[in-house]
């Protein structure tokens, strides 16, 4: 689950990670209220506006904005609310933008020139451990660094079993060229880092950039979070951080449906049980000529209300032009699966305007098969894979 | 021969009175498996579709002589399952289980390094050996007896490449679900290596998918090792889109080297027969090893 820059940064303070501090708003006159209270607070004259969306390269696209006094807080706020934001990150219609975040200017002349540098928590698949990634090249896009000057790359692995050590911290803190208040504000930064990344149970964080200020403290400017699903079972708090209206509707749909389901752009939509055997499906309704219209895990009990529900969610998608059913029934009969479908067509009467194929193999797949030919509805069958995907290609023409 | 699971395994289900236990256990035993008991704790000293109930794997390895685990426990619960199997001695831990948090894998997978044994999965359809051992959620009859190994990560698709296999006219020694999550006990080149050492498997299907490089790590082991022995690919994935999870929780293309395109690239560069259509696997092994 991904989380807003503000609720990733609740988390982080909730550690006692360092941030930039800011107040969310919904209005330009709550905008002036956030700002008004920042400078009470933090002593700060301007702010930046930040639109609140699950994207990066947010500033590139105009939702990031400086104010200088109190007017241009709401002048920023009117403007950035409500906008479609396009970034390199979104499609080109962009995200609305519901929420923005009035921040505290943490930029402010000092004795030192103000320096940004990149950190990341994440699972290095390879090791099955965590690791800090980090580089003293802040601020820019990192994929560009990684390409261009991968030696400003630094990685430290965690061992499970101790945490983060003080020697790690240092040696970060040594890897920035760090000394005196601002390496002792680093050491102290990366250890609640890691303890926050553990301690929610994420499986990423991307803070970018990590600030040192003209004053030497180190703050987090920014937050990338995203929590493990699996994990937000025991931590009922962060439940409600979830924002659907940064989701897909029909996907948002899927997953309370307790269905595994992705969106994509092609003509041919399919339902199957097993996430490897769906990819497998979408993989040859390509070989058959045609366009995979999304990825759907229907899970292992495939009966008649969940197809019913599959079906709808298909065909939400007006491009959609067939459907091809995959079930390998294994443990659950095909027998039983093509009743499912029946009946769920059956229900769905004239709801259905496109092609079905259905192809099912394992326990008793011949009798489903002819159950379906029986049924009086218009349904192609096929038990081979090939046959379905050469049906696929027939209907498609 | 076979690898990992056969019928003098002693098997033992963990999480064995929940209802998901409670069923595959009963398909597992009407197969034929050997199961030897189980464990629920709290529940010990009663008996269980006619088998003994344990309160710790412990008391199972004891009394019944247990030296491999299937555990069905949920999420919550699983690593400690994992840990405690481990602990206890048992060699082959075989975990079934879907959506353990990932933190407590990384402590689950770290501890169970400096025990003596191996862990399949988690989010697994398990082991089977045929006609000895189904160590697993698999529908057994779907597997013939044969010499073909088979590792997967996926469930549904690995039902798919064996009955492929079978309808060829081939069988199966031992097929190896490995699952779908970042973490894993037992990794592509583990399964492969296992097979590939196997004197009575004659070719390997290797059945992978987008996201990670536990494919091309163990092309490259295959490379490096000069067997001749054959090993048939295919990835998963090539139309999914980068950046999206597809089911799978380890099933995201991150960057361009774990892309299904990459990943068949190098597995056709050490020597790997790699197929492009997820229905030309069976067609593929019958064309190998009819060479």
């Amino acid at each position: 689950m991904n989380l807003h820059e503000y609720q990733g940064k609740e988390i982080l303070s909730s550690y006692g990670v360092a941030i930039q501090k800011g107040i969310v708003a919904k209005t330009p006159k709550e905008a002036v209220e956030a700002a008004k209270k920042l400078t009470e607070e933090t002593g700060t004259g301007w702010h930046v506006i930040k639109a609140q969306v699950h994207a990066g390269g947010r500033g590139k696209g105009g939702g990031v904005k400086l104010a200088k006094n109190l007017k241009e807080v709401e002048q920023l706020a009117d403007e950035i609310l409500g906008m479609h934001l396009v970034t390199p990150q979104t499609s080109k219609e962009g995200k609305e933008v519901h929420q923005i975040l009035i921040t505290e200017d943490v930029y402010y002349p000092g004795d030192n020139e103000p320096e940004e540098y990149y950190m990341s928590v994440l699972l290095n698949r390879a090791t099955g451990k965590n690791m800090i990634m980090y580089s003293p090249e802040g601020g820019v896009d990192i994929e560009s660094v990684a390409d261009k000057t991968p030696e400003k790359i630094f990685t430290e692995e965690i061992d499970p079993a101790t945490g983060i050590l003080p020697f790690q911290a240092r040696k970060i803190a040594f890897n920035f060229g760090l000394e005196g208040k601002a390496f002792k504000e680093m050491t102290k930064f990366v250890t609640a880092l890691y303890n926050a990344y553990d301690g929610s149970d994420s499986s990423l964080f991307e803070i970018n950039p990590v600030l040192k200020t003209s004053d030497d403290k180190i703050l987090a400017v920014d937050s990338k979070v995203t929590l493990d699903d699996s994990a937000l079972f025991r931590h009922k708090d962060y439940q409600s951080m979830r924002d659907t209206r940064e989701e897909d509707p029909t996907e948002v749909e899927a997953r309370e449906a307790g269905l595994s389901y992705v969106n994509l752009d092609g003509n041919v939509g399919c339902m199957v049980n097993g996430a490897g055997l769906a990819m497998a499906t979408m993989d040859l309704i390509k070989f058959a000529g045609g366009e995979p219209a999304n990825f759907l895990d229907v899970g292992g009990t495939a009966d008649a209300k969940r197809v019913e529900q599959a079906f709808k969610l298909i065909l939400k998608d007006e491009k959609v032009e067939a459907i091809l059913v995959n079930i390998f029934g294994g443990i659950v009969r095909c027998d039983r699966v093509a009743e499912g479908i029946i009946e769920a067509y059956k229900n769905m009467g004239d709801q259905i305007k496109v092609p079905i194929i259905v192809r099912l193999q394992g326990t008793n797949a011949e009798k489903a098969v002819e159950l379906i030919n029986e049924a009086g509805i218009n349904v192609k069958t096929a038990v081979q894979f090939k046959e379905a995907a050469d049906k696929v290609h027939e209907v498609l023409d | 021969m076979s690898v990992l699971v056969n019928k003098n395994s002693k098997i033992i289900v963990q999480g064995f009175t929940g209802s998901e236990g409670s069923f595959h256990a009963e398909q597992m035993i009407d197969y034929g498996t050997n199961i030897v008991g189980g464990v629920t704790p709290g529940k010990g000293g009663t008996k269980h579709l006619g088998k003994p109930v344990f309160n710790t794997v412990s008391d199972a390895v004891e009394k019944v002589g247990a030296d491999t685990t299937i555990i069905f426990v949920p999420p919550a619960f699983a690593a400690d399952a994992i840990m405690e199997a481990a602990d206890a001695g048992i060699k082959v831990i075989i975990t079934i289980t879907e959506g353990i948090p990932v933190k407590d894998m990384i402590k689950a997978s770290n501890y169970i390094k400096r025990k003596d044994c191996r862990l399949i999965g988690p989010n697994c359809p398990g082991v089977i050996t045929p006609d000895e051992a189904k160590v697993g959620i698999m529908p057994g009859f779907v597997f013939k007896k044969g010499t073909v190994g088979i590792v997967s990560k996926s469930g549904t698709l690995t039902y798919e490449a064996a009955d492929q296999v079978v309808k060829e006219g081939f069988g199966i020694t031992t097929a190896i679900g490995i699952g779908g999550d970042p973490i894993i006990g037992t990794t592509t080149k583990d399964a492969v290596e296992m097979l590939v050492g196997d004197p009575d498997t004659e070719c390997v299907v290797m059945i992978g998918e987008i996201g990670g490089q536990l494919e091309a790590e163990a092309a490259k082991w295959y490379k490096e090792s000069g067997s001749k022995k054959p090993v048939i690919g295919f990835i998963a994935g090539e139309t999914a889109p980068a950046g999206r999870t597809m089911g799978h929780a380890g099933a995201i293309v991150g960057g361009s080297e774990d892309t299904a395109q990459a990943k068949k690239k190098i597995l056709k560069d050490s020597g790997i027969h790699v197929v492009d259509s997820p229905a030309e696997i069976g067609k593929k092994v019958a064309e190998v090893l009819s060479k």
